[in-house]
């Protein structure tokens, strides 16, 4: 790997420096914080804190309820990053191929993303309330079937269905572009030799793709780890009796709600962790399989 | 401040008796929030109207837990409004800090009188310490009731509201026999369901008498009659009279009982405002919460909110915000609260007044007093001042995911309330760590 060196200049080091102070008032400070308080019993008020050393992360770890957190932001996150990618490819597909009217709807596949996580949980309660939403129809023809405050499963499905349908747009931008960046020669050459529109895609187009699969999932599984917290609130609020207390959304339950702080920059410490640990993962081994032009 | 003040001469000098000086402004941040949060923001106005010497400056913070979050930020940081409307569950943290200024105190200090002993009995234990020292200011109080479909009660031939809860079984039958499919719609609330239902039991919800006399409590919630409630309830709703209707399962036990699928749902008596705005098709009213036969019916408590006058702010905001509640207790302000809103009455002169003109005998407010028989049925005992236990919020949603999942049959109810105990138990640990030394006062 080639390296290049740049020779220290004052130019370079002020240009930098609002990058930096932003970075360190908004994301070392608080978490310097997050870190200290991790370590103490910390009371809301202010009037101090009592140094615990590792009991809060003990308190956390023992408790079955939070591994059930964990398991459930785990496959969260694995089923919005593969639901949200698949349909973001499929779609950045078709609008590559220029079908009819792509033009319109590759504006209007861009908009879910602007719109907020909470926005995104109030109009999917519209789809999946029980009582009022288009699901009631399931519960026409079987009273009772479809019910998010009794069922686990059901309301693990509501929001990893809100939560992809709100990334599928950032997923379709990368993908579009990226299938764009590819040199028409190559595709016209393949034509040529006679490959079909399916063969180009899965042996021309998916691997020059890879580079932005690789961003792609990482940043998707970041999200889903960390920008959860609107859709839970709004669609479920942690329930049927805990089972989409995402990781995310159980540190604003215990933290703000509960006044718990200490116990929640505990829990915000392990959620860090293991999303370094993830993105770690990410590059040490799936992107052994990416090939970069 | 020095600054301001001279200021304020100066221009006082310039304008010499001319104009009035500038308007003393103290913050206020409400969590009431819609048509009640409009309420609240008209008090403001009214009080703003009423004189020329101060100005409240309300600001609506989208919810109780909110408004406490908010506050608590802000206070950190230096910028906290001089009062806040909170709800009981999130003042336990506020009472240890020491952070606030009591309003007994205040009133005392700023020269504002006000009849601590016109409060009824059960709203002032409420609110104030051990000593009798009010803390906070009642204002929005509430407490449980059940609202029952008169019509639906007719038919089925039961000519009074039951008071028990044996009595309540019966009408139960009586419905369903007459062809009323629901007679209860139920939607978990552990602020009727244990806490008030404890109160009118006379049994703890936990150690400590419920918490004043140490944090070294302990939560009892698990081997009390309320166990014995709860399953009650579980069997109503597997041999059909119940339903449970709550937000997520798609509708409201208010919205059902609003609609005429169930005859009877618990709720506070603020709700009584809202029904009847609902218009329902049918006559309906309402009755205390009943309790077993063979236990000797006690008071409930209060609920809604209190304002809080919190500690840092200048003498000159504090007079400002003692102005402002002893405006909201008189009994014009309260009548108009009562007129907006479906709250009681915080005082017994504005209560007894009420009563003399005859406001509770006619529609919208006919019964609603009822509340206030439920409130003051006996002097509070040390069981029935209230409850006092630090990491509520906690405790009361581990107590709602519990039942919730003992309701879906993923558990017996017992096994639900002995976890819910044992987990809130970790959680007054915790709160008895955090503030080791010290207790309430």
């Amino acid at each position: 790997m080639r390296r290049a060196y740049f020779k220290f200049s004052w130019i370079a080091a002020a240009l930098l420096a609002p990058q930096l102070l932003i970075i360190f008032v908004f994301f070392y400070w608080p978490s310097a914080q997050a870190l200290y308080w991790a370590f103490t019993l910390e009371q809301p008020w202010g009037g101090g804190n009592t140094w615990v050393g590792f009991d809060n992360f003990r308190n956390v770890l023992s408790d079955p309820y939070y591994w059930g957190s964990v398991r459930v932001s785990v496959i969260y996150a694995l089923a919005t990053t593969v639901l949200a990618m698949s349909m973001a490819l499929t779609l950045a597909i078709f609008v590559d191929r220029q079908l009819a009217g792509y033009k319109a709807y590759r504006v209007a596949i861009i908009w879910p993303y602007a719109v907020a996580a909470p926005a995104v949980g109030l109009a999917f309660q519209f789809v999946f309330n029980p009582g009022a939403g288009i699901f009631s129809y399931i519960n026409t023809i079987a009273p009772g079937w479809w019910d998010l405050s009794k069922y686990p499963w059901q309301a693990v499905t509501a929001i990893v269905v809100a939560g992809a349908w709100k990334q599928v747009a950032y997923s379709f931008v990368f993908f579009l572009a990226a299938l764009q960046s590819i040199p028409r020669s190559l595709t016209e050459a393949a034509a040529m030799d006679g490959a079909r529109p399916l063969r180009r895609m899965v042996d021309l187009q998916l691997p020059l793709l890879t580079p932005t699969f690789f961003f792609l999932l990482v940043i998707n599984i970041t999200d889903s780890f960390t920008d959860s917290f609107g859709i839970v609130d709004t669609l479920t609020g942690g329930g049927p009796f805990r089972a989409t207390d995402l990781m995310v959304y159980k540190i604003y339950a215990d933290g703000f709600r509960g006044f718990d702080y200490s116990g929640a920059a505990a829990q915000s410490i392990i959620l860090m962790l293991l999303v370094m640990a993830l993105t770690f993962v990410q590059f040490r081994y799936v992107e052994k399989r990416v090939h970069y032009t | 401040m020095t600054q301001r003040l001279a200021t304020a001469a100066l221009v006082f000098a310039a304008t010499a008796g001319s104009a009035s000086a500038e308007k003393i402004k103290f913050e206020y941040w409400y969590g009431l929030t819609g048509d009640l949060g409009a309420v609240v923001a008209e008090t403001c106005n009214r009080f703003n109207a009423s004189q020329d010497q101060f100005e409240a400056v309300c600001v609506g913070q989208d919810g109780y837990e909110k408004a406490v979050q908010n506050t608590i930020a802000a206070f950190r940081a230096g910028k906290h409004p001089t009062l806040l409307q909170s709800f009981d569950a999130g003042t336990a943290d506020l009472m240890l800090s020491g952070e606030f200024y009591p309003v007994t105190q205040l009133m005392a200090d700023t020269g504002v009188t006000v009849d601590w002993t016109d409060y009824f009995p059960g709203i002032a234990n409420y609110y104030s310490s051990k000593s009798g020292e009010f803390f906070s200011m009642p204002w929005n109080s509430s407490t449980p009731v059940y609202y029952f479909n008169k019509d639906q009660f007719a038919k089925a031939g039961i000519t009074e509201a039951p008071v028990t809860w044996e009595g309540m079984a019966e009408a139960f039958k009586a419905l369903k026999a007459s062809g009323q499919a629901c007679s209860l719609a139920y939607a978990p609330s552990s602020w009727i369901d244990l806490e008030q239902f404890s109160m009118a039991h006379n049994i703890p919800v936990a150690s400590n008498n419920n918490g004043y006399d140490g944090l070294d409590t302990e939560l009892l919630f698990n081997t009390t009659l309320h166990v014995q409630h709860m399953e009650n309830i579980q069997r109503w709703i597997t041999e059909g009279y119940a339903l449970l209707r709550t937000q997520a399962a798609g509708k409201t036990s208010r919205d059902s009982f609003v609609e005429g699928e169930c005859s009877v749902f618990f709720s506070s008596i603020a709700d009584h405002n809202t029904i009847h705005k609902l218009t329902p098709a049918f006559g309906w009213d309402v009755q205390i919460i009943p309790t077993y036969e063979g236990v000797e019916r006690h008071n409930t408590v209060v609920g809604g909110a209190s304002l809080w006058v919190l500690a840092g702010k200048t003498e000159d905001e504090y007079k400002a915000a003692a102005s402002y509640l002893a405006f909201l207790a008189t009994k014009p302000e309260q009548q108009f609260l009562l007129e907006n809103t479906g709250y009681i009455p915080v005082t017994k002169s504005t209560y007894e007044a009420l009563l003399a003109e005859g406001f509770y005998a006619k529609a919208p407010y006919l019964n609603r007093d009822i509340a206030m028989k439920s409130l003051t049925y006996t002097e509070p005992t040390e069981l029935t001042r209230g409850i006092r236990l630090g990491g509520m919020i906690q405790i009361r949603s581990e107590w709602q995911s519990e039942v919730e999942a003992a309701l879906a049959g993923q558990k017996t109810m017992k096994e639900a309330l002995d976890n819910a105990v044992s987990r809130g138990n970790d959680q007054l640990t915790r709160f008895a760590q955090t503030y080791a030394g010290k207790s309430f006062p």
